[in-house]
């Protein structure tokens, strides 16, 4: 079980343009899952009708069923229905889409964490409900959800490597590529392993850094 | 929609549904022994056992399963161990699902009351006693709800034992997929399957737990 360092530099630039593409899907795929999880949370406080039970059903489908799946119905279940989506661009869509539904149940508990007295204080002030959403309840929300945020954020960056499998070259598709010219699977692998290892304990450790700094002068946390 | 191919098949997804539902039950349980020591190492006096069980947590947890899953796979043949696919993939998902248990376990045991401790020791039980008779079933009742949630996160990461080979729900989906060109409707059938499993066991911890707290009415929210 000797691993040639030859390998890396060989496969480097490869493996570089994984690394690149492992990064873009985790970040576009995050901050369009947080963007579309906030507005779920909106419409779901809501009174229109039919919205909420709608957005309950896909939520909970969502979070019932394997990513895995949910990307090969997109992808080899899109076309037969008529939407053809480039691989690249359909993934990153389905990490959204499958983040957004567990980011609106992170916002939706933040929410609950916001002591009701500040709403009606705010509202015997006299001010409107866009007012006190955003400058009243929207950053303790944040403050309240910041751990399970970079909690998801996390996952998020695991299930990237899931997109290899609908042929997108990121980063576990480039070094399973290596793996198979070269025979190295167990090397090959480990880096991968020791990579996203690095990456996630790096998120988690910002994160946590952040949540120090945001909630200094919090007095109730 | 057509889904005659998917009814006339119907055998198939039955027999996937049966291979998805024996791994993820064995990884449950297996895991389950596993994050016992695990468990009792993250939170023992010794600093060396605290710090390999924080280590293996990490890692665990840090690495996304697809990687875990390839990895078990290439490294097993390396130390002469010749698995079928079906063993390896209930080999990384215990070791994966086991590190989750670990820390809702750990969860657990701090929030028992530390009088429970002091009460036992005071009625002169071993340590090993207060560990199995009055620590562990409290704390079980407390983390049910975290380890129902973690069954159903098992039952959704199984999808991805397909990869590796294993004939479960995803890959009878898979082959009915490319034999009936039906893919939208053979991916769908797949996903309301997992769904009803998830939704299944979901009911059946909400029994659980209603059972759990008779008689302990505290613990009830």
């Amino acid at each position: 079980m000797s691993f040639d360092l030859n390998l890396i530099a060989q496969y480097g630039p490869d493996l570089l343009r994984g690394l690149m593409l492992t990064l873009l899907t985790w970040v576009v795929g995050s901050a369009l899952g947080l963007i579309s999880g906030l507005v779920l949370m909106l419409l779901q406080l809501s009174d229109l009708p039919f919205v909420r039970p709608v957005i309950r059903v896909y939520i909970e489908t969502v979070r019932g069923t394997p990513f895995l799946v949910q990307l090969f119905l997109a992808y080899y279940g899109g076309p037969a229905i008529g939407i053809d989506i480039p691989a690249l661009t359909l993934g990153i869509a389905c990490l959204g889409i499958y983040s957004s539904a567990y980011f609106a149940e992170i916002f939706r508990a933040g929410i609950a964490a916001v002591p009701r007295g500040q709403v009606e204080a705010a509202t015997s002030l006299g001010l409107t409900r866009s007012t006190i959403f955003i400058r009243i309840v929207s950053p303790q929300m944040f403050i309240a959800a910041l751990p399970a945020i970079v909690n998801l954020v996390v996952i998020v960056l695991k299930e990237t490597s899931v997109l290899s499998i609908i042929t997108i070259p990121e980063l576990t598709a480039q070094l399973g590529g290596m793996s198979s010219d070269t025979f190295r699977f167990f090397e090959s692998y480990a880096v991968l392993a020791l990579v996203f290892w690095g990456l996630t304990e790096l998120t988690s450790y910002l994160g946590l850094r952040l949540e120090k700094a945001i909630t200094r002068h919090v007095v109730y946390r | 929609m057509d889904f005659s191919a998917v009814f006339a098949e119907a055998h198939v997804f039955l027999r996937g549904t049966v291979h998805t539902l024996v791994v993820s039950a064995l990884s449950v349980v297996v895991g389950f022994v596993i994050a016992l020591p695990v468990c009792a190492a993250r939170i023992s006096q010794s600093l060396i056992l605290q710090r390999a069980a924080a280590l293996y947590v990490s890692f665990w947890r840090g690495v996304p399963l697809l990687v875990l899953l390839l990895l078990v796979f290439y490294a097993l043949p390396y130390i002469g161990l010749a698995f079928p696919p079906m063993v390896a993939a209930v080999i990384a998902l215990s070791l994966c699902t086991a590190a989750y248990q670990a820390e809702i376990l750990r969860g657990g045991l701090i929030a028992i009351p530390q009088g429970q401790r002091e009460a036992a020791r005071a009625l002169g039980l071993t340590r090993w006693q207060i560990r199995m008779q009055v620590e562990l079933p409290q704390a079980l009742r407390i983390v049910m709800p975290a380890l129902v949630s973690d069954v159903m996160l098992v039952v959704k990461s199984s999808a991805l034992v397909s990869v590796v080979g294993v004939l479960d729900l995803t890959r009878a989906s898979q082959n009915l997929a490319a034999s009936s060109f039906r893919p939208f409707e053979a991916y769908l059938a797949a996903l309301l399957i997992y769904l009803v499993i998830n939704v299944l066991i979901a009911q059946a911890g909400h029994y659980l737990e209603l059972r759990l707290a008779v008689g302990h009415k505290r613990f009830r929210l």
